[in-house]
C-alpha cells in the first residue's frame, strides 16, 4: 500500500478541521500572546496551516500545483522567521524585553 | 519653407540666453530669409513652370481624426499663398535685419527674435494651410505672438495694457471667426479649401442665408484681426511695441490676415451680395473714421497706426466691391511703404532716443539724410503721388468702388484725400522746420546705422516700383494686370482657380478713368499744398493736447471710442468680475476650500489616534480588515 494510498483513507474534512484549527490557534495567539518569539511561533503555525490545507486539497484534486506553493510558502516562511528573529535579537538586546506591547515608539 | 522660422524660434528660444546677441539676431533674419528663398523657387515653379501646376500640396501628418471626422496638417502653396509668403518672408526679413540694430541694446534680444521667428512661422501657417483649420492655427498663433510683442517691454505696465487689449479684442473676432468655422462645417462637411469652394460652386448647399451667415461670421474674424470698426481701437495700443514689430505685425503683414481670408473665401462671398455690402460700408466707415483721427495725433507712431487702419479699410473697400485683385494689390504695395514708413519712424525714434512726439522733433532731414529721403518716398507713395506704387493700388481700387457706386467712391476720395493731409502733417512736422526739442540736444541726434538704412533703401526701391505688379490696363495691355491674371488664371482649365467667379470688371472708357485719376491727383496735390503751406511756410507747430477745441478735440480724443468702450463693456465687466470675486470667490469658493482642508485635518487628527505604535493593535486591525474583505468576497 502505496503513501498516496494512505493519505486517501483520511477523509478531506478532517484535513480542513485540523487546519482550521491550527489556524485558530495560531490566530488567537497571535492576537492575545505578548511575547514576540511566541507571536512568531503562532505565525508560523498559521503558515502551516495553511500549507496543510494547500497538500491536503492538492492530493485530493490529483493536481500537483498546491505542493509547489507549499515549497515556496516554506521558503517564505523560513526567510520572516530568520528576519523576525533577527530583529527580535536586537529589541533584546536594546530593551532586555521581549514585550511587543512596551514597543509602541512608532504611534502617530 | 516653414519650419525654418520655427527652427530659429526652437533655437533662439532655449539656446538664445547662452549665444551672443548678435548671433541670435543673425540666426534669425537667416531662417526667414531661408524661407523666402524657398518661396521664391516655389513660386517660380508655380508660375513659371510647365506644365502649369494649380498649387503644391503636401501634407505632413493627420491634424485631428475623430470619427469621420479628419484634418490634415497639410499645405497648400497656391498663387494666393504665393504672393502672401513672398511678403511675409521677404518684409520679414528686412524687418528682422533692421531689428537687430535697433534693438541691439536689449537684454531680451534672444527672446525678442524667437518671437519673431514664431510669428512668421506661425503667418506662414496661416497662408499656407490647405483647410479653414489650418488657418485658424496659423490665427490664433498669430494673435498670441503678436501679444506677447507688443508686451515685449513687459515692465512698462501701458504696454503690458495695451497688449491684453490687442489679445482681447481679437479674441471677440477670434469667436466670430470660429462660429463662421463651424457653420462652414456643418453646412459642407468639410474644412478642406477645395472641397468647401467646390461645394459652394456647385450648390449642393445652395442656400443664400447660410452663405451669408458664414460669410458675416467670416468678417468678424477679419474686423478682429484687420482692426474694423468696431474692433479696431487694439491697433493703435499695439504701438506700444518696439517699432520692428509694428511694421512686421501692424503693417505688413498679420493685419492683411482678414484681407487674406475674405480674398480665399472668395466663393462664399460672391453669393452673398448682401455680406460684401456690409464689408464695403465697414471698410469704408473705418477708413474716413482712422483718417480723421489720424489728423490730430502727435504720436509719430500712432499717426502711422491710424493710417493703417484706413488703410485696411480701403483694402475692404475694394472687397466688398468684388475688386479682389484691387485689395490684394492694396496688400502688396501698403506692405511695401508701410513697412518703410514704420522702419522709418523707427529710425526717426532710434535717432532721438526713444522719442515719438512729433511736437518734440522738427528739422530732422538735415541729420537723417536717408532716413528723410526714404520716408519722403514713402509719405508719396502713400499719399497716391503719380507714378509710385500706392497710386496704382489706391487708384484701382477707387476705380472698382466708382464702378460700384459713385457716392462710395466719394467718400473713399475723401479718405484718401485726408491720408495725404495727415501724412504729411506728421511728415513737415518731424523733417522740416526747426528743431524744436529741448531735452535733447539737436547735435546728438544721429543718422542709423547701415543696418537699419539698407532695409530702408530696399523698401523704397520696392516703394517706387511696386506698382509694377499690377498695372492698370491705360498703360498698355500687354504689362498690366500683372497679378490680376495671376488669381484669376485657371490654367486652360486644368485647375480651379482661386478666384472661382470673374471678377467685377471694370468697364470704364480710358477718358473716365483718367477723370478719376485727375480727381485722385487733384486731392494729392490739396493736401501737399496745404500742409506744406501751413506747416513748412508758416512753421505751425500742432497744439497741445489740451488747446484742442471743438472738432480738433473730439478728433485727438478718437471720437472717445476707448471711453465709450470703457463705460459699455470694460466698466460693467469689471463690475461684474468684482462682485463675483467678492460674493463667489471670496465667500463661497474660499469657505469651501477652506472646508475642505479643515475637515481634512479635524479627520486625521481623529485618525492619527488609531496609530499608537502598538502592534496588538495593529494586528487586530488586520485581523478585521482581512474578515470584512472575506466577509465582503463571499456574500
Amino acid at each position: 500500500m502505496s503513501l498516496l494510498n494512505i493519505f486517501n483513507q483520511v477523509e478531506i474534512s478532517h484535513y480542513i478541521y485540523l487546519s482550521t484549527v491550527l489556524f485558530a490557534i495560531g490566530l488567537f495567539g497571535v492576537l492575545f500572546r505578548r511575547n514576540a518569539i511566541i507571536l512568531l511561533m503562532c505565525i508560523e503555525l498559521m503558515l502551516n496551516a495553511v500549507n496543510l490545507l494547500f497538500t491536503a486539497f492538492s492530493t485530493y484534486m490529483g493536481d500537483s500545483d498546491g505542493q509547489i506553493f507549499v515549497f515556496f510558502i516554506m521558503v517564505v516562511a523560513a526567510a520572516e522567521a530568520a528576519v523576525g528573529l533577527a530583529i527580535l535579537v536586537l529589541v533584546y538586546r536594546n530593551t532586555r524585553k521581549t514585550d511587543v506591547s512596551f514597543l509602541d515608539q512608532l504611534k502617530g | 519653407m516653414i519650419f525654418l522660422p520655427l527652427m530659429g524660434f526652437v533655437v533662439n528660444g532655449i539656446l538664445g540666453k547662452w549665444m551672443p546677441k548678435s548671433l541670435s539676431g543673425w540666426l534669425g533674419t537667416a531662417t526667414v530669409l531661408g524661407s523666402f528663398v524657398l518661396a521664391v523657387m516655389n513660386f517660380m515653379e508655380l508660375s513659371g513652370g510647365t506644365p502649369e501646376i494649380a498649387s503644391i500640396n503636401t501634407k505632413l501628418f493627420t491634424f485631428l481624426s475623430v470619427g469621420d471626422f479628419h484634418v490634415d496638417f497639410a499645405f497648400q502653396f497656391d498663387r494666393l499663398s504665393a504672393v502672401m509668403t513672398l511678403i511675409i518672408t521677404g518684409i520679414g526679413t528686412l524687418i528682422h535685419m533692421y531689428s537687430i540694430a535697433y534693438m541691439h541694446d536689449d537684454d531680451g534680444l534672444y527672446k525678442f527674435f524667437a518671437y519673431l521667428n514664431l510669428f512668421i512661422f506661425n503667418m506662414l501657417v496661416l497662408v499656407l494651410g490647405s483647410n479653414y483649420l489650418m488657418l485658424f492655427f496659423g490665427w490664433e498663433g498669430v494673435g498670441l505672438c503678436s501679444y506677447l510683442l507688443i508686451g515685449f517691454w513687459y515692465k512698462n505696465v501701458d504696454f503690458g495694457k495695451a497688449a491684453r487689449k490687442a489679445f482681447v479684442m481679437n479674441r471677440i473676432g477670434d469667436l466670430g471667426l470660429l462660429m463662421g468655422l463651424f457653420l462652414i462645417y456643418d453646412t459642407y462637411g468639410s474644412f478642406e479649401y477645395q472641397e468647401v469652394f467646390r461645394q459652394v460652386f456647385i450648390g449642393t448647399a445652395d442656400s443664400t442665408a447660410v452663405n451669408t451667415a458664414i460669410a458675416l461670421l467670416l468678417f468678424i474674424g477679419a474686423m478682429g484681426k484687420s482692426a474694423q470698426i468696431p474692433l479696431y481701437t487694439w491697433l493703435p495700443d499695439a504701438m506700444a511695441g518696439p517699432t520692428p514689430v509694428s511694421a512686421l505685425i501692424h503693417a505688413a503683414t498679420m493685419v492683411t490676415a482678414g484681407i487674406y481670408l475674405v480674398i480665399r473665401s472668395e466663393a462664399i462671398y460672391a453669393l452673398s451680395p448682401f455680406a460684401r455690402e456690409i464689408v464695403m460700408w465697414i471698410g469704408l466707415a473705418t477708413s474716413i473714421m482712422a483718417a480723421l483721427i489720424g489728423l490730430k495725433q502727435n504720436d509719430i507712431k500712432k499717426v502711422l497706426a491710424y493710417s493703417t487702419v484706413s488703410q485696411l479699410g480701403l483694402m475692404f473697400i475694394a472687397l466688398g466691391c468684388g475688386a479682389y485683385t484691387a485689395a490684394l494689390f492694396h496688400v502688396i504695395t501698403h506692405a511695401f511703404f508701410k513697412a518703410l514708413l514704420f522702419l522709418g519712424s523707427g529710425s526717426v525714434i532710434h535717432g532721438m532716443h526713444h522719442e515719438q512726439d512729433i511736437r518734440e522733433m522738427g528739422g530732422l532731414r538735415k541729420k537723417m539724410p536717408i532716413t528723410y529721403l526714404t520716408f519722403l518716398i514713402g509719405t508719396l507713395a502713400i499719399t497716391g503721388f503719380p507714378f509710385l506704387s500706392g497710386f496704382f493700388s489706391k487708384d484701382e481700387i477707387l476705380v472698382s468702388a466708382f464702378t460700384h457706386n459713385p457716392l462710395v467712391f466719394g467718400l473713399a476720395l475723401i479718405s484718401a484725400g485726408i491720408t495725404g493731409f495727415y501724412m504729411f502733417r506728421m511728415f513737415f512736422v518731424t523733417f522740416h522746420g526747426t528743431y524744436r526739442n529741448h531735452h535733447h540736444p539737436f547735435e546728438k541726434v544721429h543718422e542709423s546705422p547701415l543696418l537699419m538704412t539698407l532695409p530702408l533703401l530696399v523698401l523704397a526701391v520696392l516703394s517706387v516700383v511696386g506698382g509694377a505688379v499690377n498695372l492698370p490696363h491705360y498703360l498698355g495691355e500687354g504689362i498690366s494686370g500683372g497679378l490680376h491674371h495671376l488669381l484669376s488664371y485657371d490654367g486652360g482649365g486644368k485647375f480651379s482657380p482661386i478666384l472661382m467667379y470673374p471678377e467685377h470688371v471694370i468697364e470704364l472708357s480710358h477718358t473716365a478713368e483718367i477723370g478719376l485719376l485727375a480727381m485722385a491727383v487733384s486731392v494729392f496735390v490739396i493736401a501737399f499744398l496745404y500742409t506744406r503751406n501751413k506747416y513748412v511756410v508758416k512753421g505751425a507747430v500742432p497744439e497741445a493736447d489740451a488747446d484742442q477745441q471743438g472738432m480738433g478735440k473730439v478728433l485727438s480724443n478718437k471720437f472717445y471710442v476707448d471711453e465709450a468702450y470703457d463705460v459699455a463693456f470694460v466698466a460693467p465687466l469689471e463690475g461684474a468680475s468684482d462682485t463675483l470675486t467678492h460674493y463667489v470667490d471670496e465667500k463661497a469658493i474660499k469657505s469651501a476650500v477652506d472646508g475642505v482642508g479643515k475637515g481634512g485635518f479635524g479627520l486625521s487628527k481623529m485618525l492619527s489616534k488609531i496609530q499608537n505604535g502598538n502592534i496588538e493593535y495593529y494586528l487586530v486591525y488586520m485581523v478585521i480588515g482581512i474578515a470584512l474583505l472575506l466577509a465582503f468576497n463571499l456574500f
